[in-house]
């Protein structure tokens, strides 16, 4: 008996989703009573396996073929499915980043198993599952119930906080060789096209946002300054986006980046659910707006309210200051 | 090439969603619907393919009678054919709908005769978030399937997909027939036009009346998260809030 969870790599370089997947599996092999696998997929994952047994999987399940020459969802989906129906785990799990999510959706697809995606909570049981899981982006949650012989469900990225596991597990390394078909080739990543290098909205420590309030894509040249200062990146809300201000890249949201910052400064942003959902696994959130009754001000860990269009380039003006 | 879009019927929400008394589903009485946004974004370049390179654009849903609405509008905007799967109101799980969905796409690609080109979902629904029905339907129908997808040039007999990835794109060159997820910020949306409005009116709704059998998950009763008793701290009404702001910056170490 045993769960699975799937961990995913960029050509040999660990995710750190990875932290999360192995927190929210250990925790659910314990309340399962089972032991905890972890699988590794295609090239560059054999470096992986002493972390993954770090994360607390007794066994790693390497997984090699020709074809896994780098991420491609029916080749990995494929895998994972031919991994399952091999040791047959009670349970397979990951976090719900968009490979997560496509992996697992791939496996649930193949071996005709329900898939719930982006599960908060988890509770197992002998007959059907109860879980509570993620709607709207997270502005509602769902209690559902899973039935099946075989349990696949991922965990919502940035709903389990990473911890170190208590002991390493085994990390007994078994290799499994999957029968792919060539033409599986086909959905394997070509190429890289690399924009931004260093700090991206989704890792950056501050993020500064503007909303309808900047007023033009000009506007936000006094938040790239900010944003400079901090080494930190600037983001949008939908409505900039649709106005064609800003570029769909740097919008914060639901449909757009979820971030996760040290503290993210939201100007001009009334804070719709859409946006909401995006920043919300901010650390602090500090609101600059004219309206008290924003959204995004009554949310807030700080408020100032006042016009953005005096009160950021004063912050500049006061770090320029302090620094001398 | 033609082209299939999948399309899902969603409210459209502002700053707060409430659920009805039976914990089933959004209470929608105060707020319109609308087509889920990385769908709109779906079609959206699908009509912009088939403006450029020829080809037809059918739209499909599953859903309510009422999502004949989406339909339309997905005709006012520049889609050729529509057809509706109607539910009976309730929400199907993603089993179930995917199951539905690629029997109605056989119907419909036996008619024509051929299989689309393309067909494309939305990453996910705004609403459910199931993550996994564009992937069913690919796999039912035999095709390859990528999603995340913010870039589509369309070549002969494959596309090349551009994937969102932090900080740039992985690059797919997919044969057709494929599956593709399309995000949004793939494209800016159209508005219809006074004349597309007037034409998607007379447009011919297609009704494919398709029995599935339910999946293994269910919705037992939808809940608002536990509000965040957060305190919002005033700091300052005018600029000279900036020094406490500083100050802040320090404290937690995002200033050098």
């Amino acid at each position: 008996m045993s769960l699975l969870v799937v961990l995913e790599h960029d050509r040999g370089k660990w995710v750190e989703a990875n932290d999360e997947a192995l927190t929210a599996a250990r925790k659910l092999a314990s309340d399962m009573g089972v032991e905890l696998h972890a699988a590794l997929v295609g090239v560059g994952a054999r470096d992986l396996v002493s972390q993954a047994a770090t994360g607390g999987a007794a066994v790693v399940h390497l997984c090699e073929h020709e074809v896994l020459t780098d991420y491609g969802p029916d080749a990995v989906g494929e895998t994972v499915a031919q991994l399952v129906a091999s040791i047959n785990p009670s349970a397979i799990t990951a976090v719900g980043t968009s490979r997560g999510n496509e992996v697992l959706a791939q496996l649930a697809a193949r071996a005709d198993l329900p898939f719930v995606a982006n599960c908060m909570t988890v509770a197992p049981s002998d007959g059907p599952w109860s879980m509570t899981r993620v709607q709207w982006g997270g502005s509602l949650l769902e209690d559902a119930t899973l039935d099946a012989p075989t349990k696949v469900l991922s965990f919502g990225h940035h709903s389990v906080v990473a911890e170190v596991a208590d002991a390493p597990g085994a990390g007994e390394v078994r290799e499994f060789a999957p029968a792919l078909d060539p033409a599986m080739a086909a959905t394997i990543v070509r190429d890289r096209d690399v924009q931004t290098a260093g700090v991206t909205l989704s890792t950056a420590p501050v993020v500064i946002s503007g909303g309808r309030g900047v007023g033009s894509a000009e506007g936000f040249d006094q938040l790239e300054e900010l944003a400079e200062l901090l080494g930190g990146r600037v983001g949008c809300s939908r409505a900039v986006t649709n106005l064609g201000w800003r570029n769909h890249t740097d919008q914060v949201g639901q449909t757009g980046t979820r971030i996760a910052p040290e503290i993210y400064i939201a100007t001009g942003i009334s804070g719709a659910i859409q946006h909401w959902v995006g920043a919300m696994a901010s650390k602090r959130i500090l609101a600059i707006n004219t309206d008290a009754e924003a959204n995004m001000v009554t949310k807030a860990d700080y408020a100032v309210i006042a016009d953005l269009h005096k009160v950021v380039p004063a912050i500049t003006a006061e770090i320029r200051r302090r620094q001398g | 090439m033609n082209i299939l879009v999948c399309v899902k019927r969603v409210p459209a929400p502002g700053a707060k969603i409430n659920v009805t008394e039976d914990g089933l589903s959004v209470d929608s009485a105060h707020l319109g619907f609308t087509t889920s946004p990385h769908e709109e974004c779906a079609l959206e370049e699908a009509v912009q393919i088939s403006e450029r390179d020829g080809g037809e654009v059918t739209v499909l849903t599953l859903g309510p009678v009422e999502a004949e609405e989406q339909l339309r509008y997905g005709a006012s905007v520049g889609a050729h054919h529509i057809i509706l799967v109607p539910t009976d109101g309730s929400a199907w799980d993603p089993q179930r709908t995917a199951a539905a969905l690629t029997t109605a796409i056989e119907q419909a690609e036996q008619a024509n005769g051929q299989p689309f080109d393309l067909i494309l979902f939305g990453n996910e629904s705004a609403d459910s978030g199931g993550f996994q029905v564009g992937v069913r339907v690919a796999l039912k129908l035999g095709r390859p399937s990528v999603n995340a997808i913010k870039g589509i040039d369309p070549g002969d007999g494959s596309v090349i997909a551009r994937r969102e990835i932090d900080g740039g794109f992985e690059v797919y060159e997919v044969p057709t027939p494929a599956v593709l997820g399309i995000k949004e910020g793939i494209n800016l949306p159209r508005y219809p036009t006074m004349k597309g409005r007037l034409a998607s009116k007379k447009a011919t709704l297609e009704t494919a009346e398709i029995a599935a059998e339910p999946g293994g998950q269910a919705l037992i009763r939808l809940h608002r998260p536990p509000e965040q008793a957060s305190t919002t701290e005033i700091l300052g009404t005018d600029e000279t809030a900036a020094v406490r702001i500083v100050d802040i910056l320090e404290e937690i170490g995002v200033l050098a």
